[in-house]
Order: structure tokens, then C-alpha cells, then sequence
């Protein structure tokens, strides 16, 4: 499902963020990429979003090189890939409802699936009453389950959350972990950047272990080894 | 574009503009100023061009005919000169109208009067008024008339054509060099005053938009194509230009009201108030109009950097 073929990122600084990166996703695994602050992690989510572009090597996504996918066509490969972020980054000026819905309306669903499906996701991740709450009215925890929720909604092939538990409590940490364990048994594929050793050793799924820039483990049922 | 992608623009473009009051209320208010100076262009230039008009209409070139030059000679040569492409009107005055108007103007002057009446006889000739469309075009109706007294020889009517008095060719030179240049200065300072404030406009939209810089990659990251992502603030944008345009046809009402009487008798003609009633669906037009576009084409522009990921 996903293939990093020999990519390697280099800024113009000279500075090396990612070096000779290779390996691939299975559909509905469960990774967990791991590492220091600086090893990496961030750009391996860049690239896979086409957010940044390779120095060289190559990103696939279902067989399709990311990177060679136009700017104007990238929205369309995006909306297969549910995406959470530390900072959570909700649309401030929405409420809970609204922000999920945009993700919907954004890949052009009907009105009626957005109405019938939004309070559904955020039923799934517990927050029905705070529908119309906007992000500033919402805890951190909170915020995160809503981004969680406007990254499942559309049901994409596979969930990459970046440090989502890097700004949450440890109880927020476990029902964020929870979330994306439930919806990995559901069949998404999720990818999970994390220094967190708690998360990753409770997850019991494959590591891949990164120091910096390069992949130094890959673990089938790893431990948070450094 | 359907409805429903129509329907959620428009919603969305509304919810940020009320939303976002803060952002609003400052770019309204900086689109206002901008919509103010260019209405007032507006008003300038109506006011300069009347003022020009005015001042255009001060020249002439008048025909002194002979004492006792046949009318119907006269009345021939008045029907010839409106046949010409270059003049827009003759007028006529008769040796009499000459006569009274000279009575008139040296009423007070019992000396001159009775050196008249002393005549025993009208001293005056006939007289043609000219106006060309332009100044430069009496160079080319003086050398008619004056062909025309060359072709009669002895026998012409036309004693005298004031085109050629030194005096009176410089001053129609330089009424035509300051009505050109008052031309080209007002219009350079209309450009430049308008370019300035729609600088201005444009910049404090970008820097709106810049405050939402985070937003749109967050948009683009979730899957939203670039039209979706940037017609609500086209939508938000042109809602700014529309409440400014609105807010300053307002404020021109009680402007042109207490201008209005100044204007006219400053610059001779128009009444702005008058003027703006008379004009307002083109007020309407231009300064609205101006808003809406100017708000839509900022936010287009200043969007689109943020499109690039």
C-alpha cells in the first residue's frame, strides 16, 4: 500500500532529514515509526503527503508516485489519506461539527451524508455533546479526537497521525491510542509517529525505529528501543 | 458549478466574513478609505472637466465686418462657417445688437456716449462669434475667413478677424497649453491617488489572508481542491468591497450635500450634490463595483501563494 523506495531528503543547508529511507505498509497494519526529536519522522509524513518533494528515491502510494501526482490532482490523493497532526490543527473559526463536515464537503459528499455522518464519527470518538463547540472551547484531548474524526470520516485507506499524543496527558494519550486501535481493527491502515515509549510499547505492533534520518530498525512486534 | 459546491461557498465565505469581525471590520474600513478616494476621483474629474469646459468656452474668434455690410452676405458666410467640421457654433450680432451692447457697457461714461451720438450714425459693423470644438482647430477656421476676404479683394465685408491680433493668438496658445496640461496633471493624480489606495487595499487583504495562511494548508491537507479552498474568501472579499461600497455611497450623501454649493460657485457649473443624485446608479456601479472586483481579485491573488502545497 505504501513504498518508500531509497528516499532520502536533503535541505539546502546541507542538513540531511531523511537518508536512504526504504520500506513498505501492508494494508490495515498498524506502524509505529519511532525516533528522537530531528530523526525524521515529520518528513517521512511530508513526503507520503506530498507535502515535501524527495531529493531522491521515491514515495508510493497504491502503486502511485506521489510526487509525480500534479498539484492540482493532489487534493484527490490526499482524501485517501486521513491525516492528524500534534498540534491538531482544527479550522479555528469552525465548530466540531463544521470542521469534520468541511473534510466531507471538501470531497464532495451530499448534504445528507454529512448530516447523517458527522454526528456519527463524533459519537465514535465521544464527543456528540461538543458538536458545536469550536476548537477553543474544546480541551487539547478533545480537539484531538475531533482532528481524529475529521481524518476517519471519509473512511480513507489509511490514517497518519504525526506526534498525536505529543501535546495530550497521559489519560488523553491512552483514549487517543485507544481511537486509533479501534479504527485500525476496523481495516485503516494507520502510521504513527511517536517518541512516546508508553505508546509503543503498550501497542505490541511493528516498529520501525529511525536515528537521524535513517531506519535503523524494523521491528515486527517491537518495543520502543534507543 | 453546481448548487450545492455554489450553495457551500456562499456559506462559507458568510460565516468567515461574520466570524472573523475583527479581520472584517479593518479590511472594510481600509476598502472604505480606498472606495472614498475613489469616488472622489470621481468628482475630481467631473469638476475639472466642467472647470475645462468653462474655461475652453472663454475662447473665441470673432469677425468684424464692414459698416453697412449686406446681412444676407453676412447670414452666407455664418451658413459656410457652420458647414465647416471644426466649428461647433457662430453666433450673430447686428451692427444695432453691437451698438446697444456698447451702450450698455459704457453706460456710466457720458463722455464716450456723447461722442457717439455725436456720429450722428452707428459706427459699428456686424459681428460673427466663433467657437471651434477645440482651440486648435481656430488656426484652420481663421485661414478660411481670411481666404475668403482674399477671394473679394476690395470688395469684402470682413474688415477685421481678431484671430490674428498678436495679443489674442498668445492668449488662445496659452489658455490651450494650461487646459492641456490641467488635463494631464489631473488625470496623472486621479492615477496615482487611485493606484495608491488600491496598493493599499490590496495589501491589507493579503495581510487577512495571511492571518489565515495556517487554515488554507490545513484545508489542502485534508483533501480540499484549490477552488474550494479559495472561493469562500473571494466570497469574503467581495462582501468587504460591497459593505465598504455601501458604507461610502453613504457618506458621500451629507459630503456632496455640504460641497454642493461651494462646488458651484468655486468652479462655476457643477453642483456635486446635484451631480450625485442625478448619477447615482453610475456611483452605484463604479464605487460597488469597484469594491466587489477589487475584493475579489485581492483575495484570488493573495490565496493563491498559500495553493502551493
Amino acid at each position: 500500500m505504501i513504498y518508500f523506495d531509497r528516499v532520502s531528503k536533503i535541505y539546502a543547508d546541507n542538513s540531511v532529514a531523511l537518508e536512504d529511507v526504504s520500506f513498505s505498509v501492508e494494508p490495515g497494519e498498524f506502524i509505529s515509526v519511532v525516533g528522537q526529536s530531528g530523526a525524521g519522522k515529520t518528513t517521512l509524513v511530508k513526503m507520503l503527503l506530498a507535502e515535501e518533494r524527495p531529493t531522491s528515491g521515491s514515495v508510493f502510494f497504491e502503486s502511485i508516485n506521489v510526487h509525480e501526482v500534479p498539484l492540482k490532482n493532489i487534493n484527490t490523493l490526499r482524501r485517501k489519506i486521513g491525516t492528524v497532526f500534534q498540534d491538531f490543527r482544527l479550522l479555528p473559526n469552525k465548530t466540531a461539527y463544521e470542521n469534520i463536515a468541511f473534510a466531507m464537503e471538501a470531497s464532495g459528499k451530499s448534504e445528507e451524508e454529512i448530516r447523517s455522518d458527522v454526528p456519527h464519527v463524533l459519537e465514535l470518538v465521544d464527543l456528540r455533546e461538543k458538536i458545536n463547540n469550536f476548537p477553543d472551547e474544546l480541551s487539547g484531548g478533545e480537539q484531538q479526537r475531533v482532528a481524529i474524526a475529521r481524518a476517519i470520516v471519509n473512511q480513507p485507506d489509511v490514517i497518519v497521525a504525526d506526534e498525536p499524543t505529543g501535546n495530550l496527558d497521559p489519560t488523553n494519550t491512552y483514549e487517543v491510542v485507544q481511537i486509533l486501535k479501534k479504527i485500525n481493527d476496523l481495516g485503516t491502515t494507520i502510521v504513527l509517529t511517536t517518541h512516546n515509549k508508553g505508546v509503543i510499547d503498550s501497542l505490541k505492533r511493528r516498529v520501525i525505529t529511525m536515528e537521524r534520518g535513517k531506519v535503523i530498525r524494523d521491528d515486527k512486534e517491537g518495543k520502543y528501543i534507543l | 458549478m453546481d448548487w450545492v459546491l455554489l450553495k457551500r461557498v456562499l456559506r462559507a465565505g458568510l460565516l468567515d466574513f461574520s466570524r472573523n469581525a475583527f479581520v472584517s471590520v479593518a479590511s472594510i474600513l481600509v476598502m472604505t478609505v480606498t472606495l472614498v478616494v475613489v469616488g472622489t476621483t470621481i468628482f475630481a474629474g467631473v469638476i475639472l472637466n466642467s472647470a475645462l469646459i468653462e474655461l475652453r468656452d472663454k475662447a473665441d474668434v470673432n469677425v468684424y465686418f464692414t459698416v453697412g455690410a449686406p446681412e444676407d452676405q453676412i447670414m452666407a458666410l455664418q451658413a459656410q462657417l457652420q458647414a465647416l467640421p471644426e466649428v461647433a457654433s457662430v453666433g450673430y450680432l447686428s451692427a444695432q445688437d453691437v451698438l446697444t451692447q456698447f451702450e450698455a457697457a459704457h453706460q456710466n461714461d457720458q463722455l464716450t456716449l456723447n461722442a457717439l451720438n455725436e456720429l450722428g450714425q452707428n459706427p459699428f459693423g456686424a459681428v460673427l462669434n466663433i467657437k471651434a470644438h477645440q482651440i486648435s482647430q481656430y488656426d484652420a477656421i481663421a485661414k478660411f475667413l481670411q481666404g475668403q476676404q482674399a477671394a473679394a479683394g476690395q470688395n469684402s465685408i470682413i474688415d477685421k478677424i481678431n484671430y490674428f491680433d498678436e495679443q489674442h493668438q498668445t492668449a488662445l496658445v496659452r489658455l490651450e497649453g494650461i487646459i492641456t496640461s490641467a488635463g494631464y496633471l489631473g488625470t496623472a493624480v486621479i492615477a496615482i491617488l487611485i493606484f495608491m489606495t488600491v496598493a493599499i487595499a490590496f495589501t491589507t487583504l493579503r495581510l487577512a489572508i495571511y492571518s489565515s495562511r495556517e487554515e488554507i494548508q490545513v484545508m489542502r491537507l485534508v483533501g480540499a481542491g484549490a477552488f474550494y479552498i479559495r472561493a469562500p474568501f473571494m466570497v469574503e472579499g467581495m462582501l468587504y468591497g460591497l459593505v465598504a461600497g455601501v458604507i461610502t455611497l453613504l457618506l458621500f450623501y451629507p459630503l456632496s450635500y455640504a460641497l454642493g454649493a461651494a462646488t458651484t460657485n468655486f468652479f462655476g457649473g457643477v453642483n456635486v450634490f446635484s451631480y450625485y443624485l442625478g448619477h447615482f446608479p453610475l456611483f452605484f456601479l463604479a464605487i460597488v463595483g469597484t469594491g466587489v472586483v477589487l475584493g475579489a481579485i485581492a483575495s484570488f491573488l493573495a490565496v493563491r501563494r498559500y495553493l502551493r502545497i
